[in-house]
């Protein structure tokens, strides 16, 4: 019976999923995409357990040596059970259908949070934290512009206040993801994509790129530190005490392709240095320079070449949440 | 001196010594093993003296069955390349812990992942598709070739082309590192200098090329050369997925060659349609290979889909169950197929209205898709089940197939894909549909239809053996990995940090060995069946009691399939055909009309090659040249007058007796 029951106890763990960290994520964009992971694989299951367990059923029912079994060689046509058999999936992937609809909107990472977690709205004198992350070649850079600093492979912030990253990469795409805090979005040079997350519980968690980028990408990653507002103080002032300056000549050093990078930390950024970047203009009339453009609907900030200058060009006639 | 080095740059353009992998010890000991076995082949082909009869029986053969059966050899030939790279990976990420860097550098590793996926999509299950159809439709249709049998060979060698390309960049050079579908910025000029990517372009292009005209032959065949009162609806299962298919074929592979020619024009002439500079926009080609990639999904699985079918129902000794609407249900993903491209790419910034709209498009696809599980379920329903082995494929298809399916649901939720993209649950569920769908399929027509196409049935035994390693071994090898996505491991890495993982990956890798036994008792299938042929024999053409046209000629069917045309009335045409005491006709037969045999097609495939490795290397004046005689062969294949040719009556009639003495012998 022990025996029995260690058996079982990994095999319990495993359906429930309580030990990896998508299923027992600690912010609340995570915990409503896991939910949601959950509601679609039971709303499936009603279709897929009684095919798999028809499938073996008749396979073993009909079976030719079993002469007790009906025959009927003819038999191949039946309208009630096609009805049935397309109006099934149909009525689930109705309903999986709206709840796709409500929650791709409700989830949506360029949607600024209304809630910190189940029932706690966000508070209306709450500002939300602003991030931008940069995806180089190969580590990631944080620049936080309110508080002047910015850190490689190292993210803070604090317990339920909203942060709002501003993401975009340098010369490869990569994918922006810390499991768990919300689901990952890409890194693009030249665009702007946007997360709004919380994160509810202190502690370390995992970040990486979630996109393969060439040689340097297995060690593109970075712990995240869920703190309280004072232990975010603290971590602000350790950067502010630590390190030098990022300026766009900095920059352009940092840029350069290297792997496993440690931790840096810098006092000061210089203004404007994401903006830059995301424009693809380190060095004011270069032929690369792009004009930022904010196209409605698409989710993403769209850079265009400022010798074009398409700045009427039409907006997708969307509604997307500013 | 300078003027030597500038011809040999000349000749050989950025081709020099160093690309030889003359330091790298794993390469070099594949190359031996790949050399001692070439020439061990070439050996023991000389000894007994076939290239005469390889030349003129096989390789410039325009006959639809021996095409297909090459096309076959072509794709299992590939699935021992491409799942050597797969054992290859396995291997690194169960031992790449910590302080362990394994075996394979970074650089060699995203080699492998990227050749392991172009391998497996392009050489192994495109061949192995298309070799089916070639095989298997015109005999299905009652046709005796398809529409245009020279194009049929020239197809076949261009297909051989890409992957020599391929296959060369493994010793000359190296490989794309971009994965498999090269996405821009990384596979750009900048990101990406050296040939690698240039191989992968050119190989997909010049096999693209074959597949492309291929399935315009074989749509062509289809709608025009059906035997007479084969109307649509008549037409078997597996013959409408191939028109799906095609169709999907027609539409979707211009797309391919349209965006690899402007990676290529990126990399060779510094135009920027995918650059970030310059109004480029690499978005744009990551949408225009979705709109090839994601019908290729369904190129792949529709006739996979049909192969399950006419087992199904021949084994069932059943009629399908809901063949109208498993029609339907064919058409309606054909048509889906071209709504859904963006969900491979909800996590770049797309706005929640346009993510809803291609997530529901895709669960839509879902529909018909459970219609046809149900129809394959109703089809055992009141039959006479023997499980053979195609039906064992079959019932593993059907049970792995849907969690496939409910994996593929759950990341059409763009919300929860956020968490599970580029994770190794995608990379689970795409082999559990892959691997799950199109391989089992695969295997369970060859096993069906080998039996027609050498005139004696697989060794069972083999068979099974080879069915239980591989089932049980995808289990193993990729469940891991749909719970190594749960906790957020993403794909393509070639290194770990965090020490629970491993026991997952080692039994992923021991998964994989599994599979390995199963792809070497297929190999022993092959042998064993081969030796003990006279026991295996099958002498009345219909070894599975089948229903349709294909097993009412001889196996092997003669070259011309059917010594007069069938008058088909009603679907499962032959089997009615049985109901009714069809009797052989004996004589009366007139000349029939044949395509000739014709070098052209290897000859312009070869000249392909020599092109597509020239300009991969920037050897400007090989290529020029290349490009001159491919235009120039061409052109001059269309002056052979000398195309056809009547078997005489007599002809008919001799073969045909000496099949009817056969039966009477047997019976």
């Amino acid at each position: 019976m022990k025996a029995l029951r260690g058996l079982l106890l990994p095999i319990a763990t495993l359906l429930t999923g309580c030990s990896t960290v998508l299923m027992s994520p600690s912010g609340d964009l995570a915990v409503q995409q896991r939910n949601l992971i959950i509601t679609s694989t039971l709303l499936m299951m009603i279709i897929i357990v009684p095919v798999i367990v028809l499938t073996l059923l008749f396979a073993w029912h009909y079976r030719a040596s079993n002469k007790k079994a009906t025959y009927d060689p003819e038999w191949s046509h039946s309208t009630m059970l096609e009805l049935l058999i397309w109006s099934a999936p149909l009525l689930i992937i109705i309903a999986l259908g709206a709840v796709t609809w409500v929650s791709t909107h409700k989830l949506d990472p360029f949607r600024p949070l209304e809630r910190l977690s189940y029932g706690r709205p966000v508070p209306a004198d709450v500002q939300p934290l602003t991030v931008e992350v940069v995806a180089l070649d190969w580590k990631w850079l944080f620049i936080y512009p309110e508080q002047g600093i910015a850190t490689v492979n190292e993210l803070a912030a604090p317990v339920d206040r909203p942060i709002r990253f501003k993401i975009t990469a340098s010369t490869v795409m990569n994918s922006f993801f810390i499991p768990a805090l919300a689901g990952q979005i890409y890194a693009m040079p030249g665009m702007e994509t946007k997360l709004q997350a919380v994160i509810n519980k202190p502690g370390e968690f995992q970040g990486f790129s979630a996109n393969y980028s060439g040689e340097g990408f297995s060690g593109m990653h970075f712990l995240f530190h869920g703190v309280s507002e004072e232990a975010f103080a603290q971590w602000i002032q350790r950067a502010k005490a630590g390190g030098g300056s990022l300026d766009r000549e900095a920059y352009v050093k940092l840029a350069q392709p290297s792997q496993n990078d440690p931790v840096r930390r810098y006092a000061a950024v210089e203004p404007g240095l994401f903006l830059a970047i995301v424009t693809r203009c380190l060095q004011p009339d270069s032929p690369s320079c792009m004009k930022p453009m904010k196209m409605q609907g698409i989710g993403s900030e769209v850079a265009v070449p400022a010798a074009k200058g398409t700045e009427g060009m039409p907006a997708m006639p969307m509604a997307h949440p500013k | 001196m300078s003027d030597h080095l500038d011809l040999t740059k000349l000749i050989f353009g950025r081709l020099t010594l160093q690309e030889l992998p003359l330091h790298v010890p794993i390469v070099l000991g594949t190359f031996a093993v790949v050399m001692l076995g070439a020439i061990a082949l070439i050996g023991v082909l000389s000894y007994y003296r076939v290239w005469g009869y390889l030349w003129r029986e096989w390789f410039t053969s325009i006959d639809h069955k021996k095409i297909g059966i090459m096309y076959m050899i072509l794709g299992i030939v590939m699935l021992l390349r491409g799942f050597s790279d797969a054992i290859m990976m396995r291997a690194q990420q169960a031992i790449a812990f910590g302080d362990s860097a394994g075996y394979l550098p970074p650089e060699h590793y995203d080699q492998i992942f990227t050749a392991h996926g172009v391998i497996m999509i392009f050489f192994v299950a495109m061949p192995m598709v298309t070799g089916m159809m070639n095989f298997v439709m015109p005999l299905q249709i009652g046709a005796r070739d398809v529409a245009f049998p020279f194009l049929n060979n020239f197809s076949f060698w261009m297909t051989v082309a890409g992957a020599m390309l391929v296959m060369s960049s493994l010793f000359i050079g190296e490989f794309a590192r971009t994965g498999w579908l090269a996405y821009p910025p990384l596979s750009d000029i900048a990101s990406s200098p050296d040939a690698g990517v240039d191989y992968y372009i050119w190989s997909l292009q010049i096999a693209g090329i074959g597949t492309l005209l291929s399935g315009i032959n074989l749509l062509v065949t289809i709608v025009k050369m059906r035997a007479p009162g084969m109307t649509l609806m008549k037409m078997p299962i597996f013959t409408w997925t191939a028109l799906c298919t095609n169709v999907l074929i027609v539409a979707a592979f211009p797309v391919l060659t349209a965006v690899l020619a402007m990676l290529a024009l990126d990399r060779y002439v510094g135009t920027n349609f995918f650059t970030t500079e310059l109004g480029g926009n690499a978005m744009m080609y990551v949408n225009l290979i979705w709109i090839w990639g994601h019908p290729e999904v369904y190129i792949l699985v529709l006739p996979a889909f049909g192969i399950f079918s006419e087992v199904t129902s021949t084994f069932s000794r059943k009629p399908l169950f809901g063949y109208a609407s498993m029609v339907y249900a064919t058409v309606v993903i054909t048509v889906l197929s071209y709504l859904v491209w963006l969900h491979h790419f909800f996590t770049m910034g797309s706005g929640a209205s346009v993510n809803s709209f291609f997530g529901i498009t895709t669960m839509i696809i879902s529909i018909p898709t459970g219609a046809k599980i149900f129809n394959w379920l109703f089809t055992m329903y009141r039959g006479r089940v023997e499980f053979e082995v195609p039906m064992l494929w079959t019932v593993a298809f059907m049970v792995t197939f849907v969690i496939g399916g409910m994996t593929g649901v759950m990341l059409a939720v763009p919300p929860a894909d956020f968490s599970l993209h580029n994770s190794l649950f995608l990379v689970a569920h795409f082999h559990n549909v892959i691997i799950g769908g199109v391989i089992f399929g695969l295997f369970a027509g060859i096993n069906y239809w080998f039996p027609k196409a050498f005139g004696y049935k697989l060794d069972p035994f083999w068979g099974k053996c080879s069915f239980w390693f591989w089932v049980v071994g995808f289990y193993f090898a990729f469940f891991p990995l749909y719970w190594l996505g749960f906790m957020g491991v993403t794909r393509r890495l070639s290194h770990f940090d965090d020490p629970s993982l491993q026991i997952w990956f080692q039994i992923a890798a021991f998964g994989a060995f599994l599979i390995l036994l199963g792809i070497f008792s297929m190999l022993m299938q092959f042998w064993v069946s081969f030796r003990r042929r006279h026991e295996l024999r099958d002498v009345t053409g219909d070894p599975w009691g089948g229903r349709t046209l294909e097993w009412s000629t001889s196996s092997p069917p003669p070259q011309y399939n059917f010594a007069i045309t069938p008058q088909v009335h009603q679907g499962d045409a032959w089997w009615q055909m049985k109901q009714h005491h069809y009797q052989r006709p004996t004589d009366g037969f007139l000349p029939i009309h044949m395509p000739l045999n014709t070098s052209a097609g290897i000859l312009l495939g070869g000249i392909s090659f020599v092109f597509g490795f020239a300009m991969i290397w920037y050897m400007w004046p090989l290529a020029a040249v290349s490009f001159i005689a491919l235009l120039a062969v061409a052109i001059g294949h269309t002056f052979n007058y000398h195309r056809e040719y009547y078997i005489p009556a007599d002809e008919v009639h001799r073969v045909e007796a000496s099949r009817t003495e056969l039966l009477a012998n047997h019976v």
